[in-house]
C-alpha cells in the first residue's frame, strides 16, 4: 500500500470542495487568498486571489514628483527594500543622464546585498516555519538583526530604506558599519555551516522537498517567473550577470543553479545565493574607492526628457524592473512596476494541480512570496 | 497503612487527577521554557519566578473566555470530545504503578486496558473535528483516523512480541521481572529478542504518532490546517485539548517506561523507588519535547508510509523473531 | 537565443508594415510626418509601426517593436519561437492622443536581450487579441491591465477585477479618472 503524493486531474473524482487558504492563514504569509478546489487532500484546482493588500502604487506614482515617489518604492517588497529603490533611482539616472560616483556604486552593491542576505534569511525561517519546523526561525532572525543594526546605522531605517537618492545616496557610509559589515561577513559562513548540518541534510526536511512541486525551465519561461525559481529550474538567469547593472561587473560571484526544479533546488539555491552575496560583500570592501556619494549637478526638481525607460535589477525574489514613461514634467506620466512575485505566483496553478495540500503549501513557500509585491 | 480499599481508590483517583493536572500544566511551561533555551531565548519570565506562575495565568484566562459553540456545529458531539479527550488519560494512569505499592488499582490485564482506553484519544479528536464542521477540522479528523490507525498496528506488534518476553500483562509484574541492574531492562534483553532496542524505538515513534507530537503532528499542523480539529475550539474547550495532548504525552512515556525502562525499578539495583519512574518518565517527555523543536514536520504520506512500507515490516519481523527465539531457549 | 539576432529583428519588422506608407488599416499613427512631433500637446513622441534598435545604456531595453494591434499575437508567438519570457504586459493612457498604448516586455533567459512590443489602440474601444494562449503568464498581466485601463483583451479566460475589489467598474489608471 503507497500513499502517492501527486494524482494527476484526470484521476480525481467529481466530489470536490472549495477550501478558503487565506486571506488570514498562517502559510500565506500575509493577506494573500488561494482558492482551492480539494478532492480530499489532493488539489484540484487552486486560484489565487490576490488583491487584499492593494494600494495602487502606479497610481501614486503618476500624482507626486520622483523624489516623491521614491519612499514608495521601499514599501513595495519591504523585505528588499533596497533593491526596489535601486531600480527605480536607477530608472531616474538612466533617463537624466546622471552618473553615479564610483564610492556610491560600491556602496548600493554591499548594501543591496546584505539586504539580500536578510531576505532570504526571513525566507529560511519562514520556509522552515511552514514545513513545521520552529526553531531556525529564531535563528534566522538573530543573525538577520545584526544586517538590519548595520543597516540602520546608516540609514536610520530598519526595514523600509530610502538611501539610494538621484545620482548616489543619502549620506556616506562610517568605519562603525564598514567593521561591522566585515565582521558579519566573518560571522555568517560558519552559521551557514551550522545551518547546512542542521537543516538542509536533515532527512526529514529532504524528504519533504525533493521531487516536491517541480517546475520547468519552460514553465518560468513562459511565466515570466524569475529568481531563485528560475535558477533552480536550471536557468542561470540573473540579471546582474545578464544585464549588468551598478558595478556587478567587477565583482567575482558564482550564479548558483540547480537543474532539478523541485522545493529542495529553490531551497539550496537561495542558501547558495547567500553565501554568494557575502563574497560580493567582501570583494566590495576591499576595493571600496574613496571620493563623494553623491553626483554633483543633480537639478532639485528633476524633469526627464519624454520617453520611456527601464531598469531591471535582481531583488531578492528575482527581476524587479521599473519602466517610467516621461513627458517632460516633473511628475512621471507612468510608473510600470515588474514584480518578481507577481509572476512567480501567477505559475501557482499550473504548479500545485494535483498535489497534496501540505505539499503545495511547501510550493508556495519555496516560491518566497511577499504579498505588497504582488499587489502592489 | 491500614485504610479502607475505598477510600484508598479515592485518594488514589484524586492523586492521579492532580498529578495530571500538574503535568499538563508544568509540561507546557517546561516546553515553552525548553522551546525557548533550544531557541535561543528566554521564554516566559513575566508571572512568577522564572515565569513558573505562567501555567496558571493562561489557565485563568482560558477560564475567563467565552466557551463558543459554532452554530452549524453539532452541539453534543462537539461538548462531547474534550470530555472524552481527557479522560482516556486519567484512566490509563490508574492502572500504571509508580512505585511498588503506588499503583490505584492492580489489575492483571493492565497492560489491555492502557491500550484499550488509549486509543480512545483519537475518536475523542475525530469527533471534535468533524462536530466543528469546519474544513479544516475534518481535513484534521481524516488524517488523525488514519494516522492513529496506522500506528497503532505496529504499536501493538511491537507490544505482543515484548508480552512473549515477559509473559504477563500485570503491569507490576512486568517491571518486578526488570529488577536488578539496567542490563536487566527489557530495552536491553537481547538474549530474548536480539532486537529489543529496535522494538523500543518502534514503540517511541508509534507513541510520538498516537500522541499527535512533532513531527507527526498531522492532526494540529497549524501552518496547513489552521489549528486542525481544534479550530473551533474556543477558551477551555481548546485548553481541555492542549492538556489533554501533555497527558497523554506522560501516559505513552510512562507505559514505555514501564515496558521498557524498567519503571520504578533502579538502575543500579539498589535504592528503588517511585523517583526512579519519574525520573526515567520525564526524560522520555523531554526527548519528546526535544524533538518537537528540531525537527520539521513529515509528509502525511510519508508518515502513512513509514508505518505501513516500514515499521509494520519490521514489527512483524521482531514478533517473528521472538517467537523463534522462545521456542529455541 | 535558438534565432539570429538579426533574423529576430528582420521577422518583427515584417510584423510592421514599413514606416513609408501609412500605418495599417487601424491607423494607430498620428498622420502628421514624424519629424515634427506636437511637443506641447501630445507629449509623447511620434507613433510609427516598426522595430528598431535603441540605446540599451539610455532606454534600458534593446529593441522597440511597435506593432499593429492584430499583430501582437504574431509577436508574442514569434517572440515564443526566438526562447523569449514574457516580463510584463501593461499600458499607458495618452489622453491627448485618443490612444491607449499595450506594452509587453520580454526577457531572453540566457541572452542579453530584452524587447519591447507595443501596440496603440483607439481610446473609445480599447480591444486587442489576448497573448494568454502563447505565454500562459499573460492570463494575470493582462487582467491587471484590464483592471487598471480597461483594456480588453479578446479571447482572455477571465477579466473580473483581479487586484481592485470584486466590484470595482472603474479604470483608475485611465488619465481622466477622478477618485
Amino acid at each position: 500500500m503507497s500513499i502517492p503524493s501527486f494524482i494527476p486531474h484526470e484521476k480525481m473524482s467529481d466530489e470536490t470542495f472549495v477550501l478558503n487558504l487565506g486571506p488570514q492563514h498562517p502559510a500565506t504569509h500575509g493577506v494573500l487568498r488561494v482558492k482551492l478546489t480539494m478532492d480530499g487532500e489532493y488539489i484540484a484546482r487552486a486560484e489565487p486571489v490576490p488583491g487584499y493588500i492593494h494600494r495602487m502604487h502606479e497610481k501614486m506614482g503618476e500624482n507626486r514628483t520622483y523624489a516623491q515617489f521614491l519612499p514608495n518604492t521601499s514599501r513595495i517588497d519591504y523585505l528588499s527594500a533596497m533593491h526596489y529603490t535601486h531600480a527605480f533611482v536607477g530608472a531616474v539616472e538612466r533617463a537624466a543622464r546622471i552618473t553615479v560616483p564610483p564610492r556610491a556604486e560600491y556602496v548600493r552593491v554591499i548594501t543591496s546585498e546584505l539586504n539580500r542576505i536578510s531576505s532570504h534569511l526571513v525566507w529560511f525561517g519562514a520556509f522552515l516555519l511552514d514545513l513545521g519546523g520552529f526553531t531556525p526561525l529564531l535563528y534566522a532572525f538573530d543573525d538577520r538583526e545584526k544586517i538590519l543594526d548595520l543597516l540602520e546605522g546608516i540609514t536610520g531605517s530598519r526595514l523600509t530604506y530610502c538611501y539610494y537618492r538621484f545620482g548616489g545616496l543619502y549620506n556616506d557610509v562610517d568605519a562603525d558599519f564598514l567593521k561591522g559589515t566585515r565582521d558579519f561577513t566573518a560571522y555568517m559562513r560558519p552559521r551557514l555551516d551550522m545551518y547546512r548540518a542542521l537543516v538542509t541534510d536533515n532527512i526529514i526536511l529532504r524528504k519533504r522537498l525533493e521531487s516536491i512541486g517541480p517546475i520547468s525551465a519552460e514553465m518560468c519561461r513562459k511565466y515570466g517567473a524569475t529568481g531563485p525559481v528560475i535558477r533552480g529550474s536550471g536557468v542561470a538567469y540573473d540579471v546582474r550577470r545578464i544585464e549588468p547593472y551598478s558595478v556587478y561587473p567587477e565583482f567575482q560571484f558564482d550564479i548558483p543553479v540547480y537543474p532539478e526544479g523541485d522545493c529542495m533546488a529553490r531551497y539550496l539555491v537561495r542558501m547558495e545565493e547567500i553565501v554568494q552575496s557575502l563574497r560580493i560583500i567582501d570583494q566590495a570592501l576591499d576595493q571600496l574607492p574613496e571620493g563623494p556619494v553623491m553626483a554633483e549637478k543633480v537639478p532639485r526638481v528633476i524633469k526627464l526628457p519624454p520617453g520611456d525607460y527601464c531598469y531591471a535589477v535582481e531583488a531578492a525574489r528575482g527581476r524587479f524592473a521599473v519602466r517610467i514613461v516621461s513627458d517632460n514634467k516633473d511628475i512621471p506620466y507612468r510608473v510600470k512596476l515588474r514584480a518578481p512575485s507577481f509572476s512567480n505566483l501567477s505559475l501557482y496553478e499550473e504548479a500545485s494541480q494535483g498535489m497534496m495540500l501540505p505539499d503545495a503549501l511547501a510550493l508556495m513557500g519555496s516560491l518566497d512570496l511577499v504579498i505588497p509585491d504582488i499587489d502592489r | 497503612m491500614n485504610i479502607s480499599e475505598p477510600i484508598r481508590l479515592l485518594l488514589f483517583l484524586a492523586g492521579i487527577m492532580a498529578f495530571v493536572g500538574f503535568n499538563a500544566a508544568y509540561l507546557v511551561w517546561v516546553e515553552r521554557k525548553g522551546a525557548a533555551r533550544f531557541q535561543r531565548r528566554p521564554g516566559p519570565t513575566e508571572v512568577g519566578f522564572a515565569g513558573l506562575l505562567q501555567p496558571i495565568a493562561d489557565a485563568l484566562k482560558l477560564l475567563s473566555k467565552q466557551v463558543i459553540v459554532p452554530p452549524t456545529s453539532d452541539a453534543i458531539l462537539f461538548r462531547l470530545a474534550p470530555v472524552l479527550v481527557m479522560s482516556p488519560a486519567l484512566m490509563c494512569l490508574a492502572v500504571i504503578p509508580f512505585g511498588e505499592t503506588l499503583v490505584a488499582r492492580n489489575i492483571n490485564i493492565g497492560l489491555v486496558m492502557v491500550f484499550a482506553f488509549g486509543s480512545i484519544n483519537v475518536m475523542a479528536i475525530m469527533l471534535g473535528g468533524w462536530a466543528s464542521r469546519n474544513k479544516y477540522a475534518v481535513i484534521s479528523a481524516a488524517r488523525v483516523v488514519s494516522q492513529d490507525v496506522a500506528y497503532e498496528i505496529p504499536m501493538l506488534l511491537v507490544v505482543i512480541t515484548l508480552l512473549m518476553v515477559t509473559g504477563t500483562m500485570d503491569l507490576n509484574q512486568i517491571v518486578r521481572q526488570q529488577a536488578g541492574w539496567f542490563w536487566h531492562w527489557n530495552l536491553f534483553k537481547l538474549t530474548a529478542n536480539p532486537l529489543m532496542p529496535v522494538t523500543f524505538v518502534i514503540f517511541y515513534i508509534c507513541m510520538l504518532a498516537e500522541t499527535n507530537r512533532a513531527p507527526f503532528d498531522m492532526a494540529e499542523a497549524e501552518s496547513e490546517l489552521v489549528a486542525g480539529a481544534f479550530t473551533e475550539y474556543a477558551g477551555m474547550g481548546f485548553g481541555v485539548f492542549f492538556m489533554a495532548e501533555y497527558a497523554n504525552i506522560v501516559v505513552g512515556c510512562s507505559v514505555a517506561t514501564v515496558l521498557f525502562l524498567g519503571g520504578w525499578q533502579s538502575p543500579i539495583g539498589v535504592w528503588s523507588g517511585p523517583w526512579w519512574f519519574l525520573l526515567k518518565m520525564y526524560f522520555l517527555v523531554f526527548s519528546v519535547i526535544w524533538i518537537r523543536w528540531t525537527f520539521p514536520r513529515t509528509q502525511f504520506y510519508g508518515l502513512l508510509n513509514l508505518s505501513w512500507k516500514i515499521l509494520i515490516p519490521v514489527s512483524l519481523f521482531t514478533l517473528v523473531l521472538s517467537s523463534i527465539m522462545l521456542k529455541l531457549f | 537565443m535558438s534565432v539570429s539576432l538579426e533574423e529576430l529583428i528582420a521577422r518583427l519588422s515584417r510584423l510592421c508594415p514599413p514606416e513609408a506608407s501609412p500605418a495599417s488599416s487601424e491607423g494607430p499613427a498620428p498622420a502628421e510626418s514624424p519629424a515634427a512631433p506636437a511637443v506641447a500637446l501630445a507629449p509623447a513622441p511620434a507613433v510609427t509601426n516598426g522595430c528598431r534598435l535603441v540605446d540599451y545604456a539610455a532606454k534600458g531595453y534593446h529593441l522597440d517593436a511597435i506593432v499593429p494591434p492584430d499583430k501582437v499575437v504574431e509577436a508574442a508567438r514569434l517572440l515564443d519561437e526566438a526562447g523569449f519570457g514574457l516580463d510584463a504586459v501593461t499600458g499607458v493612457d495618452w489622453l491627448a492622443q485618443e490612444q491607449m498604448e499595450v506594452v509587453y516586455d520580454y526577457f531572453h533567459p540566457s541572452a542579453s536581450w530584452r524587447v519591447a512590443v507595443r501596440c496603440r489602440l483607439p481610446r473609445q474601444t480599447p480591444e486587442v487579441a489576448t497573448i494568454s494562449t502563447v505565454f500562459p503568464g499573460a492570463n494575470w498581466h493582462e487582467r491587471e491591465t484590464h483592471d487598471f485601463f480597461g483594456i480588453q483583451f479578446v479571447g482572455h479566460p477571465d477579466l473580473s477585477p483581479f487586484l481592485l475589489p470584486e466590484d470595482a467598474d472603474y479604470h483608475p489608471l485611465r488619465k481622466d479618472f477622478v477618485a
